[in-house]
């Protein structure tokens, strides 16, 4: 049995409907401390609106989602991003209009407010820090080129630096590695393992090679509901998981 | 130090461009025209406030109103209301059977001063009225939308209704408003007559240092963070609020602004053309202020000065020679603009003139370098 003190984030019963019809349906996850925990499913099994749900993008129609603590459900947008909460999007979405460097620097947790915004100083706090984070996603020599000319799989990148530089305690990635050439997805993985030592991490991914790689423990959703949840081996091996991936 | 903050804060081309229009609007319009078409200019560049705010707010931020006129009418009719009261003396006003209210109110049957125009016998209440009307109208709708994640073409619609309901209103409220008419016949303004001729050169100078002022006021906000992230807001909306930021708020505060500037600008149009009235804040005015920011190139703020001069002046020639024409000449302009030119004026600098001026300056620098 789980210590609930253990869990950085508790959802339980959650769900939400569309008109009557059950996108998440009871669904109920706990993860611990420092986790990587990888959802996968088939196409429209829910995963996405999880992490909608997660995120205060989607409103619950019942059920309660805890981050230390803290009920998540209430909560807007950005007070969950403070609350420690970072996400990032299947596609890429960064701004395209602006540099590398000012990508990074918007996500950096100061001036949030209007005049914090509006008296904002680039620092040398701010500029070490963005550097530091470009190094550690592969960019740092694309600092001062604006980002709609990066590949797509430096976009990913960059997403995920300016959810690092926010410094969230959970991370929650939607498909970071889709659409990434095989030595793009290596270095992913490699920073997914740096990025994650003092953090918790929710994954979405379809790769399975990806998934062994990285994952602690796998949950499977279909059809809005849980399906297996274990590690990866056992999940592998449960007949009700290759029953779905299979059966059809 | 103060001068590499300075630089740091307006790039060296901006601070070219900014010497140049102040040039251009402190020596050589004045030294050029007669004061008829001085003041006529300095009626064009009260539009030009507009457009900036709406540089700020649409290009920049990506909030496209259709209300401005709102804003520019609070402005206008704070400023009219003051000098109307002014105007409006005892002594002045003797022939009515009510002295001392506005002679409008007089041949409306009304026998005492509404409470609401009160507090416009202070300058320095109307002053403040100026900036605070705007700011609490524009935080209501702006609230009112924003925070619902009203945007887009429905905000759009929605302030083109409130400026044509704001022109009901006024039209039908003829005793307390001066109706269709609007507020005429301004005199004084602290017992400084506004209508003679050295009085229009001082109210030019003040429009075109106040406007300076504002263009300051804008770079800065540009060139913030705030600015930077109103670029954001424009390309990826919810990737901004999964940064931590409550975007309404952002976008609240860029509207207060472009609200304020258009009121400054209409309270000057009152000072120097000596009359507001609701032809200028209805829906056509509004569209129009949009057109001198389209013309002018939505994301430069030198250009919406620079588009709100050409499309008036161009609007006055017309208007002058061929009255019925103005309305096709102007959307035709805005036609053309959008499909042919989407950066406006500052689009066309960019990408033609300046390429052909930095060519010429390299060929004089290496002909010193040869020599």
């Amino acid at each position: 049995m789980y210590q609930q003190k253990d869990f950085v984030l508790t959802i339980e019963g959650l769900t939400v409907s569309f008109d009557g019809f059950k996108a998440v349906n009871d669904v109920s996850l706990y993860i611990e401390e420092q986790e990587i925990r990888v959802i996968i499913g088939p196409n429209g099994a829910g995963k996405t609106t999880v992490l909608d749900l997660i995120c205060g993008r989607t409103s619950a129609t019942a059920g309660s989602i805890k981050f230390k603590g803290k009920e998540l459900t209430k909560l807007k947008e950005h007070e969950i991003v403070h609350a420690g909460v970072g996400r990032k999007f299947q596609n890429p979405s960064i701004y395209e209009d602006l540099t590398v460097f000012e990508n990074l620097e918007l996500s950096y947790p100061k001036g949030k407010k209007v005049w914090g915004a509006l008296t904002f100083r680039r620092d040398q706090d701010v500029i070490d820090k963005v550097n530091e984070i470009a190094q550690m996603i592969f960019l740092q020599e694309k600092l001062n080129s604006p980002a709609n000319l990066l590949s797509h799989g430096q976009k990913q990148w960059l997403e995920i630096g300016m959810l690092l530089i926010q410094d969230p305690e959970l991370l929650m990635l939607d498909e970071p590695v889709a659409g990434m050439s095989v030595s793009e997805r290596k270095q992913t993985a490699e920073l997914l393992q740096r990025i994650t030592k003092d953090r918790s991490v929710l994954v979405i991914e379809h790769d399975m090679h990806f998934v062994e790689e990285i994952a602690d423990r796998v949950t499977v959703l279909h059809q809005g509901q849980v399906l297996s949840e274990g590690s990866m081996d056992k999940v592998q091996n449960d007949p009700k998981v290759i029953e779905v991936y299979l059966g059809h | 130090m103060l001068q590499t903050k300075l630089r740091s804060l307006a790039p060296k081309n901006d601070v070219v461009s900014f010497l140049i229009l102040a040039a251009i609007l402190l020596v050589a319009l004045p030294i050029l025209f007669d004061i008829f078409r001085l003041n006529l200019i300095g009626k064009y560049l009260t539009f030009a406030f507009v457009a900036l705010g709406l540089v700020l707010s649409w290009g920049l931020g990506g909030i496209l109103s259709l209300g401005q006129g709102i804003f520019f009418g609070l402005g206008g009719y704070a400023m009219a209301m003051f000098l109307k009261l002014e105007a409006s003396s005892p002594e002045n006003t003797a022939i009515q059977s009510t002295p001392g209210i506005p002679d409008f109110m007089d041949w409306n049957q009304l026998t005492e001063l509404p409470w609401f125009w009160e507090p416009f016998h202070s300058f320095g209440f109307t002053l403040f009225a100026i900036i605070a009307l705007p700011t609490v109208f524009a935080y209501i709708i702006g609230a009112a939308m924003f925070k619902r994640r009203v945007g887009g073409v429905y905000f759009a619609i929605i302030t083109q209704a409130i400026a044509a309901i704001l022109t009901i209103l006024i039209i039908g409220q003829q005793g307390f408003t001066g109706g269709v008419n609007g507020i005429t016949d301004l005199r004084t303004l602290l017992g400084w007559d506004i209508r003679t001729d050295s009085a229009k050169y001082i109210l030019y100078f003040i429009n075109v240092i106040l406007l300076l002022a504002t263009l300051v006021v804008a770079q800065y906000i540009r060139k913030s963070k705030l600015g930077r992230l109103l670029v954001a807001m424009r390309d990826s909306e919810d990737r901004v609020r999964f940064s931590g930021y409550d975007v309404s708020n952002f976008k609240i505060f860029i509207f207060c602004i472009a609200g304020i500037f258009s009121s400054i600008g209409g309270a000057m149009f009152t000072l120097q053309v000596g009359f507001m009235s609701p032809s200028l804040i209805g829906i056509v005015p509004s569209i129009e202020m949009v057109i001198f920011a389209a013309v002018g190139g939505n994301l430069s703020i030198f250009g919406a000065i620079y588009g709100a001069l050409i499309v008036n002046w161009a609007k006055t020639i017309l208007s002058e020679s061929y009255p019925e024409l103005w309305l096709f000449a102007m959307g035709a302009m805005f036609i053309a603009v959008v499909l042919a030119f989407p950066k406006g004026l500052a689009g066309i600098y960019e990408s033609y003139v300046q390429p052909w001026v930095d060519k010429k300056l390299k060929a004089i620098q290496d002909k010193k370098a040869k020599k």
